[in-house]
């Protein structure tokens, strides 16, 4: 028997199909399978969605999956904020999102510096481990397509995904600077920290299918 | 004469202006004794930013803790200001950890978490899930060696096997490879089993920057 129930996004992903291997071994773990969609739930189609927009959530998420070069995830993702930004409750100035930030993935990539973690320790033993890496900005020339808020939240995101060993009381600061507020940081910290998870869920299976 | 796009713009100011007035600030630890290596000692943790407080905490918070015993915790505190994705990454964390009716054993899904704290940098993560590796496989010695020397540290086949992949998961972009679960099955892991350390280690990833950025740990007191 298989639990199989739609819509689950890992699934979808996958290409998963009732009583195939994987659809067998998540049902094993059936907890985990529907929290997994219960988090993505909470993140995306949200019941009290506070002041973090869909516009932002999904762009926030098409940057870190592209970042992740996570292939059909980041497809995804992409797709959704397409959505998103062309919904009738979006702002007209949403349109130009998706393509702002497709572009600010590719800058990163194109640095050549795009491999994690890396980054300081507090100063001490550990210091020897100490590896550098891009201290990514974005683009200039884009600041004002993406706005204060995401902008900010895109720079701070690079650094959840790449060097989470050097966030710090200031970049948190940065955020509520550009108008996150305490509770929207932590829904933006959780949103790109599950994109983590789910990305690897779904790297880690495709090598069992 | 103003054009409305310079209305625009004055309107818009306006409305930053009021949101710097009431800006948040983070909270700074500046006398803070904070741990520099890592270690199995038990260490505080101290948040950057306010946790909710209890006397704001309505249903769907209490709901969102999974655990009450959890509100006076400053992490799952600050956590709750968004309690759906809290409640739903809890029962993610303890289904993948404590559900051991079947699959990979406990001792292993804490090292998959040790080994993705180590290459993360999550000091406060890597002590509390060290602890729990050296607690249920008894063998403290080799749990210390991969804090101290990192994950290349010497492990017997089937550790190093479930750190390489831990490892080569947790990076970006992801590096597992079809060669990481052949190792993993040649080591005795079956399909489950293997499922289990990428949970694990999947997981972590999420931990591990909620943890290293919504605050700091603080070394153990005396």
């Amino acid at each position: 028997m298989t639990t199989i129930a739609p819509p689950d996004v890992i699934d979808e992903l996958l290409g998963v199909t009732p009583g195939s291997a994987i659809d067998e071994l998540r049902a094993r773990r059936p907890v985990t399978r529907a929290n997994a969609q219960a988090s993505y739930d909470a993140l995306f189609t949200p019941e009290f969605p506070g002041t973090v927009s869909a516009v932002e959530r999904f762009a926030v998420a098409a940057f870190v999956t592209g970042l992740h070069a996570s292939g059909v995830t980041q497809q995804y993702y992409a797709e959704q904020l397409a959505n998103a930004a062309t919904a009738p409750v979006a702002a007209p100035s949403a349109r130009a999102l998706p393509q702002a930030v497709a572009a600010e993935v590719a800058a990163v990539l194109a640095t050549g510096r795009a491999s994690g973690p890396y980054g300081a320790y507090p100063a001490g033993p550990l210091s020897v481990e100490d590896t550098d890496g891009l201290r990514y900005r974005v683009a200039p020339e884009r600041r004002d397509v993406l706005g204060v808020r995401l902008a900010a939240a895109l720079e701070h995101a690079h650094l959840l995904v790449f060097r989470p060993r050097e966030a710090s009381p200031a970049a948190l600061q940065a955020l509520l600077d550009a108008g996150w507020s305490t509770s929207d940081i932590v829904t933006l910290s959780q949103l790109v920290a599950f994109l983590t998870f789910q990305i690897r869920v779904v790297a880690g299976l495709e090598l069992l299918s | 004469m103003t054009t409305p796009a310079q209305a625009a713009a004055a309107a818009s100011e306006t409305i930053v202006g009021a949101t710097t007035d009431t800006v948040e600030r983070v909270i700074e630890h500046p006398e803070l004794d904070r741990p520099v290596v890592f270690t199995q000692a038990e260490l505080g943790w101290v948040p950057w930013l306010e946790p909710l407080p209890e006397s704001e905490f309505e249903e769907r918070h209490w709901e969102g803790l999974v655990d009450a015993s959890r509100a006076k915790s400053p992490y799952f505190a600050l956590l709750a200001r968004d309690p759906e994705i809290l409640g739903a990454r809890t029962r993610t964390d303890k289904d993948i950890f404590y559900n051991a009716k079947e699959g990979l054993p406990r001792a292993e899904r804490e090292l998959a978490a040790t080994a993705t704290s180590r290459h993360n940098g999550c000091i406060f993560c890597a002590s509390v899930h060290s602890r729990f590796a050296s607690h249920h496989s008894k063998r403290s010695d080799d749990v210390q060696r991969l804090l101290d020397e990192g994950t290349d540290a010497a492990l017997d086949p089937r550790w190093r096997a479930i750190v390489d992949a831990s490892v080569a998961l947790a990076s970006t972009p992801v590096a597992l490879t079809a060669g990481h679960v052949a190792e993993l099955r040649a080591q005795g892991l079956d399909e489950l089993e293997i499922a289990d350390v990428i949970h694990g280690a999947a997981f972590f990833s999420w931990a591990n920057r909620l943890m290293l950025s919504l605050g700091e740990p603080e070394a153990p007191q005396g």
